[in-house]
């Protein structure tokens, strides 16, 4: 069985006013096969965390740990990170010029199995994730996230989960900016990869909606750089209801 | 981008840019029509380095060009025979000289004053041919050059340049587009590392003809490939792109010059250079000239540098200057910025190393020059060439 262990964890960021300490002692474990939703008003550092799960040089560990199955992940590069088995679906995906969608898929297949895939089977994946995902063909030779509209590049980072096939994936509102079509499309997208992978999954969101499509087995309340509060799929509607006033009481942000 | 300094018509101030290293450097406003030509070398005053024309240029390097005496003769070439196209020389004083333009400065002239024949290249199919025409024998000597090509009216076709070797060239490139006609011709440099080469190529361009110029540069020690395009009649166009890649202690400069000169011309200039490694530095200068009878003309330039190290320089000066009020449009734009890190996190995101990652995004940058070519097997030559630079420059990193 695998696990993501975040413990402690403390991160800050450089900003013009000096360093500013972002995430205050987080701890979470997620198992195989999991679902943890992380819900939290904005600015309380959703975002960074995914981004320090991931490794972005911007934010700064000041502390704790984030280890995959007992292996420290701080001290390594992203790349290395992501080969080890984690994935960050962004909440703003960036676009990268000049290099295709296919192009793209492949060089990353290739450097997280460390060889190139075969290339019947991969068409294959790659034809029937895209078709799952209603993309269309024509999308494998725009550039990476170019020009696409806020769904597309929501879609793309899905199709990415489903062909790189990670142990563990942080998913950044992935449902924001989503029709209710679009949000079943990549929400049976998520599904899929954890059916046929394990995928451990920690999704961050604002709504209750995505979780109907998606179970979570555990809700955490994020709350000022930490975990506030945790519960299952019951304090999700709650929180939709009640907002997070009762939270922000007692933990004085900004 | 980083550091994007984009500007779009009305230009800021005029004949002000921002360079690389940030400081400022002026234009002087000039009119280029105005500007002082002869085919003869001894029309021009000895070179000091302090005209435009030669501020940037490693002077020591190339001031021979300008001054010694040149071997004209002609230099053995290689091309394979293609339907709708010829490959031949024709002598100095054949009517066909002169007709593209004439020289703007010293080494230009110099090499007018002392070619022997002209390699004369002459599109007149009606379905797209391309000819490639290699150059890899000019040797260690200073040595002068003439090249024409035509394409004959309504004719479409493809002339590729491809130079490697040794070289210590000056050489004038006359492009001759017919009415109706539509031509590319690509250059591509490719010299050994000690190579200096000064190319100035003339262009007019009939009614209705297109003509698409690439310029390719990623080998030599001092490259300068100066296009003048003179949109002479009614509905002519150019696309002019450009493409470099500086290594340590290269030097490359550009100076696409567009002269609309009729009505209801379009122009469209887009040049992307690299830079990477110690004394690696680029020039390119775009002057738009946009004539009295020039109505309705439709123009934009634009420029972007990738620099991919530090102890880089790269010199981006666009000049516009509009002496009619009635156009449709004329706008530029001018960066030079460093690795996106955002770019290079999501790639590496995705288990791609910061290497891969960074040939990825370079080629990607490149990508937009390469795709214009039109040649399929140069398009997939040149990818790999970038990516061997790449490589290389990784290496000695
Ligand atoms: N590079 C930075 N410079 C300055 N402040 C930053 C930087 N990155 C993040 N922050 C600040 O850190 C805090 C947490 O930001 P983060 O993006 O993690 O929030 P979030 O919970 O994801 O919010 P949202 O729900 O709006 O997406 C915010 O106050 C934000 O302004
Ligand atoms: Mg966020």
């Amino acid at each position: 069985m695998s696990v993501l262990k975040i413990e402690d964890l403390q991160v800050s960021v450089e900003t013009e006013q000096g360093t500013k300490q972002i995430l205050r002692g987080v701890d979470l474990t997620v198992g195989e096969g999991e679902t943890h939703a992380i819900m939290g008003p904005n600015g309380s550092g959703k975002s960074t965390l995914a981004y320090a799960i991931a490794g972005h040089p911007k934010y700064h560990v000041e502390g704790g740990s984030v280890t995959l199955d007992g292996v420290e992940m701080l001290d390594k590069t992203v790349d290395e990170r992501a080969r080890a088995g984690l994935f960050l679906a962004m909440q703003y995906p960036v676009e990268i010029p000049g290099v295709s969608v296919s192009n793209f898929l492949r060089t990353a297949k290739t450097a997280i199995d460390g060889e190139a895939p075969a290339i019947r089977g991969w068409i294959k994946d790659l034809d029937s994730s895209m078709t799952a995902l209603r993309m269309d063909k024509s999308f494998r030779e725009r550039n990476v996230n170019e020009g696409f509209s806020g769904g597309e590049k929501k879609r793309n980072e899905i199709l990415q989960l489903e062909l790189l096939k990670p142990k563990f994936a942080v998913l950044d509102e992935t449902d924001s900016g989503l029709d209710v079509d679009a949000l079943k499309i990549v929400s049976e997208g998520v599904n899929r990869a954890k059916e046929n992978t394990g995928l451990g999954i920690l999704l961050i969101t604002h709504y209750n909606r995505i979780l109907r499509y998606v179970k979570p087995d555990f809700v955490h309340v994020f709350v000022a750089g930490r975990v506030a509060e945790q519960g299952g799929p019951e304090l999700a509607v709650r929180l939709e209801n009640e907002g997070y006033d009762r939270f922000l009481e007692s933990s004085n942000v900004g | 981008m980083a550091a994007d300094t984009t500007a779009t018509a009305p230009a800021p101030a005029p004949g002000i840019t921002e360079v690389a290293d940030r400081q400022t450097a002026f234009v002087p406003v000039q009119t280029r029509s105005g500007r002082f030509t002869s085919t003869s070398v001894d029309d021009f005053e000895a070179v000091t380095g302090l005209e435009f024309e030669w501020k940037f240029a490693p002077l020591a390097r190339v001031k021979h060009l300008t001054e010694a005496a040149l071997d004209g003769s002609p230099v053995e070439v290689h091309s394979a025979e293609v339907e709708g196209a010829t490959v031949g020389w024709i002598d100095r004083a054949d009517a066909r000289i002169g007709s593209a333009g004439t020289p703007e400065e010293r080494a230009s002239a110099n090499a007018w004053s002392s070619f022997e024949k002209a390699l004369h290249i002459r599109v007149t199919g009606e379905e797209a041919s391309e000819v490639v025409v290699r150059r890899d024998s000019f040797g260690e000597a200073a040595r002068s050059a003439h090249v024409v090509i035509e394409a004959a009216p309504n004719s479409r076709g493809t002339v590729i340049l491809e130079q490697t070797g040794e070289a210590n060239l000056s050489e004038n490139v006359e492009i001759v587009v017919g009415e109706g006609a539509q031509l590319t011709v690509v250059t591509v440099q490719e010299w050994d590392d000690s190579a200096r080469h000064l190319s100035s190529h003339f262009a007019t361009i009939g009614r209705d003809a297109n003509l698409r110029h690439v310029i390719v540069s990623l080998g030599g020690e001092v490259v300068r490939v100066n296009p003048a395009f003179h949109l002479v009649e009614q509905g002519a166009s150019v696309d002019s792109f450009g493409l470099y890649f500086a290594d340590a202690g290269q030097y490359f400069e550009q100076r696409p010059y567009i002269d609309h000169v009729a009505a209801n011309t379009r122009s469209r200039v887009n040049y992307k250079g690299a830079l990477q490694g110690k004394g690696a530095h680029t020039v390119w200068v775009g002057d738009v000239l946009i004539g009295p009878h020039a109505d309705g003309t439709d123009s934009y330039e634009q420029n972007r540098n990738l620099v991919l190290s530090e102890g880089t320089r790269a010199d981006s000066i666009p000049n516009l200057e509009i002496e009619t009020g009635n156009i449709v449009g004329a706008g530029h734009a001018s960066s030079t910025g460093r690795f996106d890190d955002e770019q290079l996190f999501y790639l590496q995101s995705r288990g791609i190393s910061e290497e891969e990652a960074r040939r990825l995004v370079v080629r990607g940058f490149l990508a937009e020059i390469i795709s214009q070519i039109g040649s399929a097997s140069l398009e997939t030559r040149l990818g790999e060439a970038i990516e061997a630079e790449l490589l290389r420059a990784q290496a000695g990193e």
